[in-house]
């Protein structure tokens, strides 16, 4: 199906069984410990080995003598491979750097290789034993040091700079003006499921236990690392412990896990530590950002411009802040340009809501501050400055913005009218503020491919390479069947996560939801006709509901039209590129802060998203992504921050008692809400994301209730407590 | 991990038969972390779990006998440490998660190491870690690090809690040797400052030596504070904290936490607690030598005990 037109009445609009707040389906296997996780098929591999991954301990320089002789001599060692032994073709798609360095290294804690052992300890005992001898070579780690010599960059494919008008001349004449810089720390997706493979081989076949977002895309990438057809490939990961865009692609732990397997003649699985996981692998970096913001006196913006720096591996894509400010706020002069300086630290990749989630902290606390330049209530400057076009591409209407309406909606519910000015409201020894933010992020589609079939004892079963990451894929996939089908989410058998199945959109960009139900929807379209045909009913006027098939006044069972075997349909959504249309989603983000007046100590008190994305398919599970989403928020602006140590070109807080996200005492009280909206437009479930909607904006509105709480105007996140106290009242 | 031998002992007495180059461990909430990453690579391990010493008894003076093994959850759910002693109590249930507290024990947690991330990176220089390497926090990040009682060999705070609460009260750790002598230590000198010499003595415990128990004079009085400031709410070490007793007259005790390789506390402090936070604080601090990234701690030390007073002067009121 290419979709190119808005799409009218479906049965999925009965509503039935796709919008109801359907708890997870695979729910009772995750909390009874059943649904069994990458790391987790042991009792399927008796012969199992283990495999440790050996890191550099430089971050840039040469490997000039491997001995691997201690480690091969230590306890239950099978096997040892340093680089030397390991051939991979290019690297993991989507990835910049190897994923096995040397003799070359590109980062602190790259892999070198691995130690294969009987057990898990031995393994890791023996990997410590492999000497490298390093020439340790001159890197650049720090971004203000590599920000003059950065160049303007696009991000996967996107442009580096864009503009509009004059933006120079217009902010140069601009009644009220606004210039300030920003700066966002660097995070680590952090995610609770380690990386984890297991490999095994039969033959030239290679079967990839993994947790993964992507298959296959991750098939495809190991195939041509290991020189194979990709047939020879198949990749399983029916369960993901998060990943947060970090298990977007094979990594390390995949491809090791596979060479080592082969080598040995022997399933090997490999975990990665949690100390490896911050430097191994991917994050999003550092960035710096300069807003600049003219506008009339009436509020009405006639420039905006909005610059980013940040810093990656050579080759590696900048982390794009200024991607979002091209579609929210309007104005018709602009300028929005990434630049990326070359730094040696570990790779920055796409990282939740990549780009946005950052970006957005840095623009709504301009916006903020510019309202107030104004005089104006941030939500009034917010909707002045609203627009249905897409500010940057004029020509393009957007399908279903109702950034307004969030924001009015979320104003009366939240108690905004009660809000004071700055640094005064107490209560006790805390200052109380509240802060608002605009949440914006681009309602990407993908190809999205899904298999269906009624069995002969009426049960559905569903199948497509499609990833749970957490999500509730399973679950709303279910329910398009059910809804299609006319049967209950308990009637049908969801399976995902494997490469033999039908190639899906997988998990990311917050694309996930709508593409592969929208991939499921067509493959039911598909399998009502040939149910039909065996019913002998006409396809375009039947009726699926309560298990039974009902065409004018004929109603059969669907056990009727599988008593000469199951039927089985395949369906795939594809859609054409608009050249009028543009598709975001939309929110506003509340936040009442509590501001410790002695210790500048910062406590959520409550949070309040209002979403407006298209149908919302699940609103348990879609509330459950916002909320985590909105935790994120409160990690980027008040904790999470990777410490560069600029000696040694490491992130040198590698574990989660030094990395800071939050935790469940952080998060007092969030309330989510969406537009009861459906968008025709973009798919035939007429559904968006929500995923990383809900982060983009969190961070500001945090910062701005800061400033509400404080009157102190911070322009970097975390704020810290030492950033925060030197502007607080001596306590008597 | 490095392979080790293990050996369960039954007593006290056992684990000092056994002790000789032997690490004892108890909850093993820090020991075993370190062992995994290799920060610490003992050849043996003498498990003391089923070693008894896991009574709290009342003392002949009214004090508290507490044994070694006591779990912290234990020890902060007792009904005499919250009436008496609720400093304790409220220190201990600031440290750590609910898990870890009923696994870890009054001596492994007063034995807990730094949280500088320099000793739990083996890839860089440490001198706690590895004697004469270095100290890479000197120019490094030191933000969650000593402002005091520091050296030119180490920043490294203690990061416990219970022990800054300990501190005030006046708490003795109770030692056996491994010829079955026993001696006493103030906990005031229990943990040992760097210094200018390696290796680094942490803990003014002889080699084999094994703590038995903590013990606690009678009750103070007083109204108890025990306030931990950290990034987080809950589940995060502190960047410092400040326990106290406050008596009706203004007189009491106070003691920091997160500050120094040790609950830090003077004489002098303690006396100027009637003259206020700042005062408190100049006692406190003379002679820090704070690094760029923590100064704020001093600052931030200062406020904190300014917001313990004025809930003492509440409490009064
Ligand atoms: C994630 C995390 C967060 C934490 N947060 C906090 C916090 O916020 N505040 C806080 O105060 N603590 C915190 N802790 C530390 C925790 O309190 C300690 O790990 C715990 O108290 C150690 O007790 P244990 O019995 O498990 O010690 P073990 O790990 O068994 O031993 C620690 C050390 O003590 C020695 N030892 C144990 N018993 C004896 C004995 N009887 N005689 C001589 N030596 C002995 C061992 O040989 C070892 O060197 C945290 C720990 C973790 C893992």
């Amino acid at each position: 199906m290419k979709f190119d037109a808005p799409i009218g009445d479906t049965p999925i609009d009965n509503g039935r069984v796709v919008g109801r707040p359907h708890s997870r389906v695979e729910g009772p296997l995750k909390v009874t410990g059943r649904a069994t996780y990458a790391a987790e098929w042991h009792e399927d591999l008796p012969a199992m080995l283990y495999g440790a991954i050996v890191p550099a301990t430089i971050a840039k320089g040469t490997v000039k003598a491997v001995d691997p002789q201690a480690a091969r001599q230590s306890p239950g060692v099978v096997e040892v491979l340093t680089f030397e032994d390991i051939d991979i073709h290019g690297t993991s798609s989507g990835r910049t750097v190897k994923m096995v360095g040397g003799p070359e290294v590109q980062h602190y804690h790259q892999a070198l290789g691995i130690v294969i052992a009987e057990t898990f300890e031995q393994a890791r005992a023996a990997a410590a034993l492999v000497h490298f001898e390093y020439e340790v070579g001159a890197g650049s780690f720090s971004l203000d040091g590599g920000r003059a010599d950065a160049k303007v960059c696009g991000a996967y494919g996107g442009p580096g700079e864009t503009r509009l008008g004059d933006f120079e001349a217009a902010f140069e004449a601009g009644e009220v003006r606004f210039d300030a810089e920003y700066r966002t720390g660097a995070h680590s997706p952090a995610m609770i499921e380690p990386f984890a493979s297991i490999a095994q081989w039969q033959g030239d076949d290679l079967m990839l236990w993994t947790s993964n977002q992507m298959i296959a895309g991750t098939r495809g990438s190991m195939a041509s690392m290991l020189r194979l057809d990709e047939e020879r490939v198949r990749i399983f990961s029916p369960y993901v412990g998060g990943g947060f865009g970090a298990k977007l692609w094979a990594n390390a732990d995949a491809i090791l896990a596979a060479i080592a397997a082969k080598k040995v003649g022997r399933p090997v699985k490999v975990v990665m530590p949690r100390g490896l996981i911050f430097n191994n692998t991917i994050n999003r970096p550092e960035t710096i950002q300069r807003l600049r913001i003219a506008a009339r006196a009436d509020g009405t913006i006639e420039a905006f411009g909005h610059e980013g720096w940040s810093g990656n591996v050579k080759g590696g894509n900048p982390e794009s802040t200024v991607m979002a400010s091209r579609s929210v706020y309007a104005g018709p002069n602009r300028l929005m340009a990434d630049h990326m300086a070359h730094l040696d630290l570990p790779e920055g990749n796409a990282v939740r809501a990549p780009g946005d989630a950052v970006g957005s902290i840095a623009v709504e606390i301009a916006m903020d501050e510019m309202a107030e330049k104004l005089g104006l209530d941030p939500i009034e400057f917010r909707v002045i400055n609203d627009s249905q076009v897409d500010p940057s591409k004029p020509e393009k209407t957007f399908t279903n913005r109702h950034l307004v309406r969030c924001l009015r909606d979320g104003a009366e519910r939240f108690g905004w009218g009660d809000r004071m000015a700055p640094g005064t409201r107490r209560d006790g020894k805390w200052l109380i503020g509240m802060g608002v933010a605009t949440a914006y992020r681009a309602a990407l589609r993908h190809a999205s491919g899904a298999a269906v079939r009624l069995e002969t004892n009426g049960r559905i079963t569903v199948e497509t390479d499609m990833t749970d990451i957490g999500t509730g894929s399973y679950t709303i996939l279910a329910q398009t069947a059910g809804e299609m089908l006319g049967v209950s989410v308990d009637r049908v058998d969801v399976r995902l996560g494997d490469s033999r199945f039908p190639v899906s959109a997988g998990s990311g960009g917050q694309w996930g939801a709508s593409s592969s139900t929208s991939g499921l929807y067509v493959a039911c379209v598909n399998l009502r006709r040939s149910i039909a045909e065996r019913l002998s009913m006409d396809a375009e006027r039947v009726e699926f509901e309560g298990g039974e098939v009902r065409s004018g006044n004929r109603v059969c069972s669907l056990l009727d039209a599988v008593a000469g075997g199951p039927v089985e349909a395949e369906g795939k959504f594809d859609f054409a590129q608009s050249d009028t249309k543009a598709f975001g989603t939309f929110g506003a983000h509340f936040v009442e802060v509590g501001v410790d007046a002695y210790t500048g100590e910062v406590r959520v008190r409550r949070m309040l998203a209002v979403c407006s994305a298209g149908r919302i398919l699940n609103p348990v599970s879609a509330r459950s992504q916002v909320i985590g989403a909105m935790t994120w928020g409160v990690g980027a602006a008040l904790s999470e921050k990777l410490e560069v140590d600029e000696r040694y070109g490491c992130f040198l807080n590698h574990d989660l008692a030094l990395y800071e996200v939050p935790v469940h005492a952080d998060i007092p009280h969030q309330d989510v809400v969406f537009l009861d909206d459906l968008d025709p437009h973009g798919n035939p479930m007429k559904a968006h994301g929500v995923g990383e909607l809900g982060l983009c904006g969190v961070g500001g509105a945090i910062a701005n209730a800061v400033y509400n709480a404080t009157g102190t105007r911070l322009r970097k996140v975390p704020m810290m407590v030492e950033d925060i106290i030197p502007h607080l009242p001596e306590p008597v | 991990m490095k392979t080790f031998t293990y050996d369960r002992v039954t007593s006290a007495e056992e684990a000092l038969a056994n002790g000789a180059g032997a690490s004892f461990v108890a909850g093993g909430t820090n020991l075993l972390d370190h062992m995994k990453l290799q920060i610490v690579t003992p050849e043996r391990l003498v498990d003391i779990n089923r070693a008894g010493m896991d009574a709290i008894e009342t003392t002949a003076d009214g004090g508290l006998r507490i044994g070694a093994l006591v779990r912290n959850s234990d020890l902060a759910a007792d009904a005499r440490v919250i009436a008496g002693y609720p400093v304790l109590a409220r220190a201990i249930l600031a440290g750590a998660s609910g898990q870890i507290r009923n696994r870890a024990t009054t001596a492994g947690n007063l034995m807990q190491r730094t949280r500088c991330p320099y000793f739990y990176d083996t890839a860089l220089a440490c001198n706690k870690r590895a004697p004469g390497s270095g100290c890479s926090a000197q120019d490094g990040h030191s933000r969650t690090l000593a402002v005091i009682g520091t050296s030119d060999l180490c920043l490294c705070q203690n990061p416990g809690d219970m022990a800054v609460a300990l501190r005030v009260l006046d708490a003795v750790v109770e030692v056996a040797g491994p010829s079955g002598k026993t001696r006493t230590i103030p906990i005031a000198q229990f943990h040992q400052l760097p210094g200018d010499t390696l290796p680094i003595a942490e803990f003014a415990l002889d080699p084999g030596e094994l703590i038995t128990a903590v013990t606690l004079p009678p009750p103070p009085g007083g109204a108890h504070f025990y306030r931990k400031v950290r990034d987080r709410s809950s589940y995060a070490f502190a960047l410092v904290s400040v326990a106290a007793v406050i008596h009706g007259d203004g007189t009491g005790r106070i003691a920091l936490g997160g500050v120094a390789p040790r609950p830090w506390a003077s004489e002098a402090a303690d006396a100027a607690i009637s003259k206020g936070a700042r005062a408190i604080a100049d006692a406190l601090f003379e002679g820090a030598r704070p690094q760029e990234d923590n100064a704020f701690k001093i600052d931030l030390a200062t406020r904190t005990i300014a917001a313990v007073l004025a809930e003492a002067k509440e409490a009064r009121t």
